[in-house]
């Protein structure tokens, strides 16, 4: 069972690590204790690039890349943490709080919602870019189950959940730019779907307060994402 | 089984049946001249033909796109190569009442101009020429010669030799090096390869895939199979978008033919050689010229982008290695094929081998499609085979690659036309759209034209093209209002280098190149747009007016 894995040596923040060559530079950041902001990335689920927080610097680069979706390589010089970086999540971040309803004081999430732990972990104290203020609906047509679209910052981890573990592909996007949406089935009322399991997958990993449970007050609503690992982790063993 | 020899000879009956006519009058049929219905003037010339009882004498042909849009509905009457503008169907009997006498002087349009005689045409060297659905007379032009040559003289390897002594570089806006692209598809082990023709073309303004595709579309059918030899593929797509739907008739009726005459399919030319082709259409979403969202539109997925690497070349359709070139790349392997990478490698610039097509449009006076060899100059281009503006105004700046790439000012037009180039200018190549601004053409509106397409038409799926572009559209929108203040220009800088630095793939990280072009050429527009500098203490709101 064991397969060869080849191991490379690089640097991440002038400290010299060493990894396996299928694992990315945000395993090895992980597994070093060096902390780069995600979002849309979870442990279990594909890769998707989306978020663009864990955008990394390697020395001789042009261009910045996503953590989450580059494989080390041998003698590469990583920087996760410059003033640029700094700058350029912050940016992301505010530009997701422009983009919505992400007022956390009447959030069910607030106080367990991954988005404003970041942004407090960022120093976000702030938005300059006036609110977009789009027209986004919620969904209260399922039994246990609530979707409001304006929390939600498109990471699509509920997309990928369903598809990807549960199987049911309930979830998927309508709509381009800031015109996309989440929609369940085809752009039907969740509590109408005839593929959702209600297995709730998706309200756990879920980073924000979009996909909750009904009848979950302010601070309320904490998710939970351990059983993502463990089944992928399963799927791994059977294979 | 057919082999090249009994098809050349077919062509060349083909010929001989044309040449008993005296006369051929050549209507141009691409979707430019169609749209003021030229199909009625064909119609109204073979009528006139049949009235006046020369039915053997003239041929009336339908073909491709002449290139001078602007004079339309052109018609060209050989072997005189009198060319007439701007006909309309009761001019029919007239012209062919006049033909092998004096033409009809109120119709000629002069064809010893720059626009027609500083163009080298290679890609659309049959355009305008042959009928697009024979394909006799693209046999007769040469057409599959290259690939003929390719199977029957040349091992894979040596194909991409030829390439690569060419010098050709991608037409789809980056210009990558075709050869090297092609040789790491090659060298990629796998049982299955695809080769993949991206005909999304999206920008405004830019119409030269759509009339290679509807003047000569065997030409790209030649290159693919070329292509799928070379790399090891025996299966391709082309991906049109469905705004096309004349290139996609007769690229379907292209394929019909290459079949039936063993060009395309099992033991291609009795070679042994397999490729088949399909037609994928694109359902209007202009991020799909992007190559990852493409292939995933043609698996049938959402069409959104994924990070690079892994590229296409390594992992592409359904995870197999994939070749993917643009319309104009495999327009021009046909002809590299036939007559050499060294003769190619002899046109154009030295860091850019061969032509390029552009579509000219804007306030120029000869809107159309023009080929040019690399290196000429943006003043040639423009004021020469352009012709300037039409009404004589001050040309202001030539908006190039589309609506991610960059507006140059008139001071710069002396530069050489080539992907460095333009790169250092802030601009880029990319397909090949030139849009002309005279002098009342405000800058900040151009910039947030094209700002609104790029929000519009972002994917969604990554944070800085998403958000940020409807962040920039929302500042200079208040530019174009007179409302901004300081904060904002830098807030706008700031948007464009994290768009640009951040985003996930080519549409945003080109999206701010209107912006920062035009604030790098004419900030002074954006400067005279700012809103008066507050005074130092407000007066208070009920203090009586001055």
């Amino acid at each position: 069972m064991a397969t060869r894995s080849r191991i490379k040596t690089l640097k991440i923040n002038g400290r010299d690590v060493s990894a396996h060559e299928d694992e990315t530079i945000l395993d090895v950041a992980m597994e070093h204790g060096v902390f780069i902001p995600t979002l849309c990335q979870i442990e279990g689920l594909t890769i998707s690039g989306a978020c663009r927080l864990c955008l990394v610097e390697v020395a001789g680069w042009r261009r910045l890349v996503p953590a989450c979706a580059t494989h080390v390589e041998e003698g590469m010089e990583i920087n996760t943490d410059t003033e640029r970086l700094r700058n350029y999540r912050r940016m992301i971040i505010e530009l997701l709080f422009s983009e919505g309803n992400h007022v956390c004081a009447v959030c069910v999430s607030n106080g367990n919602c991954e988005l404003q732990a970041l942004a407090q972990r960022l120093g976000m104290d702030h938005v300059r870019f006036t609110n977009l203020q789009p027209v986004r609906l919620v969904d209260m047509t399922h039994d246990r189950f609530v979707l409001d679209r304006n929390r939600c910052i498109l990471c699509l981890r509920c997309v990928r959940v369903c598809d990807e573990i549960e199987g049911a592909h309930t979830w998927d996007v309508k709509g381009r730019g800031s015109e996309a949406r989440v929609v369940s089935d085809l752009a039907t009322p969740w509590g109408d779907s005839a593929t959702c399991t209600s297995c709730g997958k998706c309200v756990n990993v879920c980073p924000v307060g979009a996909l909750v449970k009904k009848g979950r007050a302010i601070g309320e609503m904490v998710k939970r994402q351990d059983f993502l690992p463990y089944l992928s982790n399963m799927r791994e063993v059977k294979k | 089984m057919m082999t090249y020899d009994e098809l050349t000879d077919a062509a060349a009956e083909e010929i001989a049946r044309q040449q008993g006519y005296h006369q051929c009058v050549r209507v141009c049929m691409a979707a430019g001249c169609l749209s003021q219905h030229h199909d009625a003037i064909k119609l109204a010339l073979e009528q006139a033909v049949k009235d006046q009882g020369r039915a053997g004498e003239v041929q009336i042909k339908g073909v491709g796109c002449m290139g001078l849009c602007a004079a339309g509905p052109l018609v060209m009457v050989e072997p005189e190569g009198v060319l007439y503008e701007r006909v309309s169907p009761e001019d029919a009997s007239e012209i062919i009442a006049v033909l092998g006498s004096e033409p009809v002087q109120r119709l000629v349009c002069p064809t010893d101009v720059p626009f027609f005689e500083r163009q080298v045409k290679i890609v659309l060297e049959n355009s305008g020429v042959i009928d697009p659905e024979s394909i006799e007379e693209y046999i007769a032009a040469g057409g599959y010669e290259g690939l003929n040559r390719a199977l029957t003289e040349l091992s894979p390897n040596e194909v991409i030799a030829e390439l690569v002594r060419s010098g050709l570089r991608g037409r789809g806006g980056a210009g990558y090096p075709t050869g090297l692209k092609w040789s790491t598809v090659a060298k990629a082990i796998s049982d299955t390869k695809y080769v993949v023709c991206n005909g999304d073309e999206g920008d405004p303004g830019a119409f030269m895939d759509r009339s290679v595709l509807e003047s000569d579309p065997h030409r790209i059918i030649e290159g693919m199979a070329i292509a799928g030899y070379a790399v090891g593929a025996n299966r391709g797509f082309i991906y049109v978008r469905a705004e096309y739907p004349l290139a996609i008739e007769r690229l379907k009726l292209a394929l019909r033919h290459a079949k039936r005459n063993a060009l395309l399919g099992n033991n291609i030319l009795g070679t042994g050689f397999d490729f088949n082709l399909e037609i994928r259409l694109g359902a209007g979403a202009y991020v799909c010229g992007e190559e990852t969202a493409l292939m995933a539109s043609i698996e049938g997925k959402r069409g959104m982008p994924r990070p690079r690497p892994p590229y296409p070349a390594d992992h592409g359709l359904w995870g197999a290695p994939t070749l993917v070139n643009n319309v104009e790349t495999f327009a021009s392997i046909a002809p590299i094929l036939r007559r050499g990478g060294d003769w190619y490698a002899s046109i154009g610039s030295e860091t850019s081998k061969g032509t390029k097509v552009f579509a000219l449009a804007g306030q120029i006076r000869n809107t159309g499609l023009i080929e040019v060899p690399m290196g000429i100059t943006l003043t040639e281009i423009v004021h020469e085979i352009g012709g300037g503006t039409p009404n004589g105004r001050q040309v202001k700046a030539v908006q190039t690659g589309g609506p991610t790439g960059g507006c140059i000012p008139e001071a710069y037009f002396d530069t050489p036309v080539d992907y460095e180039s333009l790169a250092k200018l802030g601009s880029i190549m990319g397909s090949g759209g030139m849009i002309v601004m005279d002098d009342s053409s405000s800058m900040v509106e151009v910039a947030r034209y094209f700002m609104e397409f790029c929000m519009t038409e972002s994917c969604g799926k990554c944070i800085p093209c998403r958000v940020g572009t409807a962040q920039m559209y929302r500042l200079l929108d208040k530019f174009s209002q007179g409302r901004a203040t300081t904060a904002d220009l830098d807030l706008l800088e700031q948007l464009c280098d994290l768009t640009l630095n951040a985003s996930l793939c080519g549409l945003g990280q080109s999206a701010p190149n209107p912006v920062l072009s035009t604030l790098r050429y004419f900030r002074d527009e954006y400067l005279a747009r700012l809103l008066p500098a507050e005074p130092a203490l407000a007066p208070a709101p009920d203090s009586p007016a001055a």
